[in-house]
């Protein structure tokens, strides 16, 4: 097994940015660059004055092979900002102009930008960058963001990548570009665990796979065999978190990611339900039903006894921590229909928050602390947020199915499943918080129950 | 910022896959289910069945091996007491024979609250026929949630077929 690693520099040869700490105002953007076309829905592009970023295809000081899917390191740099371009389209902040329509930079402009050439273009930001070969098979990928009007650059790093890694680079790069012109935190370099699915409706297969961010580097991890639901990557990405039929009887598994392997994690004669990590890793909590009873447990995740958190009839379900462990977010149907309720990560303090009509589920705590996003269900199923007072809830979607809702590291986007009326089929989707920026999530055959990882360190 | 320096050694199991979908069967799984997820209840044999067999139960219940419920409920009302009675009498003619009672939940819920609730039916189903003298330890539950529909259709027809709790005898 390859244990890839990746190393980040600060780039000596950059000038550190001192200046320009406050992300630059977005000017309005006549004369936009022409665009390449979207490949995901933006329901209301026009109210917003995107910024022009141009990215051209990465220089390289000499075109070689290298061990990458992408070709030699000339393929590797026109890649690179095809990468970058499909990640900062569509989240409603830039209009990004990808390499196939710009001329390539010199190996020796990286630095020093025709910025004549850029401004002429219409571009306001500038993303630039080189690959070249590193220790051994590995590659050196430097990304640099200049603003063309100030002719002053805003940022830069380079990243040492494994050959497999090398779209890592890319969402690296990605991720500094948009911290620094949004001011908000990175979330491209970041995975995403859910179940693929194929069949007739009745009969659904269901399997356990992984991808990127941005759907890359897709990998089935079961067969199908039997109906794996719910999974959830562990914090530091060694382990998924997932229920699973054995014999008819749901349990809860961990599939082991650098052993390929998965072990039982807990059995029952009772069905369990709703597998979820703590923040740090340490903590199982699950759900039980006995007697059609169903209330949440919390466990070591190495094993051992566990503590029963609710004890009140009905079903209690679907915990979810606060990013600081303390208090979790779940839902019960205790006064008659589900709701969202609050409690104490021991149990204690136990408080219902949404007060709405219909019912609302499948609570998820922001991993910036600040929201609680969920799913309302008035017959059509929504995707709403609302802070973990219960106040200020809000809709950001309104299809006939939208479900389970899972934060990007950053807390700014949502994604959650649609399932389409009658044919049962289901897609991944992402929304932001404002709820304008929505886009399907591709995969290779239909999807749901996503759950997105942390950023990746 | 841009003197940060970091060195980390991240598991990527995914760099293996290098030439796009490389999926690796892993070692160990669950086994198939299979038969378990019967839930349908036609055997579709013209030959009279073994009697104590599920393929008898099924043709003895004449669509009484299920109970249907109302949205979101879980309750045993008059239809579903007489279907369970039958269902009782024929699981006291043959008193080696164990059952599972399968409890589904319509699309119009979430996912695990289905999977909590469909077991709250087939323990509801289960209580009712251990009250009219079932053996309980002859009878287990499991829940299919919203995984295993009937019918497929996207309406209140469908749902109202898909809310059950299927009695299935084991051979």
């Amino acid at each position: 097994m390859i244990r890839p690693s990746i190393a980040a520099f600060a780039l000596l040869l950059g000038t550190p940015l001192l200046a320009q700490q406050a992300p630059p105002t977005l000017p309005p953007s006549q004369a936009a660059p022409a665009d390449e076309g979207l490949s995901g829905s933006v329901s209301d592009e026009s109210d917003w004055q995107d910024l022009g970023i141009a990215i051209p295809a990465f220089a390289t000081n000499a075109d070689v092979p290298t061990a990458t899917s992408a070709g030699s390191t000339g393929a590797l740099g026109t890649a690179l900002a095809q990468v970058i371009t499909a990640n900062l389209r569509n989240n409603g902040l830039f209009k990004p102009v990808g390499p196939d329509s710009l001329p390539r930079p010199a190996f020796d402009q990286i630095r020093a930008p025709a910025f004549e050439t850029w401004s002429g273009r219409s571009a306001e930001m500038l993303v630039q960058g080189f690959v070249r070969p590193g220790d051994g098979d590995q590659l050196l990928v430097g990304c640099y963001l200049y603003d063309v009007a100030l002719k002053q650059q805003l940022a830069s790093a380079a990243w040492q990548v494994a050959p497999g890694d090398w779209r890592r680079a890319a969402h690296k790069c990605s991720d500094m570009v948009y911290a620094r012109l949004s001011g908000e935190s990175p979330f491209f370099d970041s995975r995403i665990a859910y179940i693929a699915e194929t069949g007739p409706k009745d009969r659904r297969m269901k399997r356990l796979a992984i991808m990127d961010s941005d759907g890359a580097n897709h990998r089935y991890l079961t067969t199908g065999q039997t109906i794996a639901l719910t999974p959830r990557y562990s914090p530091d990405y060694k382990s998924i978190l997932y229920l699973s039929y054995f014999n008819g009887q749901p349990r809860i598994y961990i599939y082991d990611l650098e052993r390929n392997s998965q072990r039982l994690l807990l059995q029952s004669q009772n069905p369990l339900f709703a597998p979820r990590w703590s923040p740090d890793g340490k903590w199982v909590l699950y759900s039980m039903a006995i007697a059609g009873n169903t209330d949440i447990y919390k466990m070591p995740a190495s094993g051992g006894a566990a503590v029963r958190l609710t004890d009140t009839p009905g079903i209690d379900i679907g915990g979810s921590f606060s990013p600081d462990g303390s208090r979790i977010v779940f839902e019960s149907d205790r006064s008659g229909s589900q709701q969202i309720y609050v409690m104490n990560a021991d149990g204690s303090a136990q408080k219902r928050i949404s007060f709405i009509g219909g019912r609302a589920a499948t609570p998820e705590w922001s991993p910036r602390g600040d929201q609680i996003a969920f799913t309302h269900i008035t017959g059509n199923f929504r995707i709403g947020v609302m802070d973990p007072a219960g106040q200020g809830m809000r809709y950001l979607t309104d299809s006939w199915q939208d479900e389970a809702p899972t934060w990007a590291p950053n807390g700014r986007i949502i994604q959650f499943f649609r399932t389409a009326r009658g044919s049962g089929k289901a897609s991944l989707w992402q929304v932001d918080l404002t709820g304008r920026n929505e886009r399907r999530l591709v995969t290779p055959v239909d999807g749901s129950d996503p759950a997105w990882g942390p950023l990746r360190p | 910022m841009a003197h940060a320096r970091l060195t980390l050694t991240a598991a990527i199991a995914a760099s293996l896959a290098l030439s796009a979908c490389a999926s690796k069967a892993p070692k160990q799984l669950p086994p198939d289910p299979g038969a378990a997820v019967s839930t349908g209840s036609s055997q579709g044999d013209t030959s009279a069945p073994a009697p104590g067999s599920q393929a008898d139960f099924v043709a003895q219940m004449m669509g009484q091996d299920t109970i249907y419920f109302d949205t979101d409920k879980f309750n045993v009302d008059g239809a579903d007491q007489a279907a369970l009675q039958a269902q009782a009498a024929w699981l006291q003619k043959y008193p080696a024979k164990r059952a599972s009672v399968e409890g589904h939940a319509d699309e119009r819920g979430t996912r695990e609250y289905n999977l909590a609730l469909g077991e709250r039916r087939a323990n509801a189903a289960k209580n009712y026929l251990v009250s009219l003298g079932v053996d309980a330890g002859r009878l287990t539950t499991v829940s299919y949630g919203k995984e295993r529909p009937v019918a497929l259709g996207s309406d209140e027809e469908s749902w109202a077929k898909n809310r059950r709790a299927v009695t299935i005898t084991i051979d």
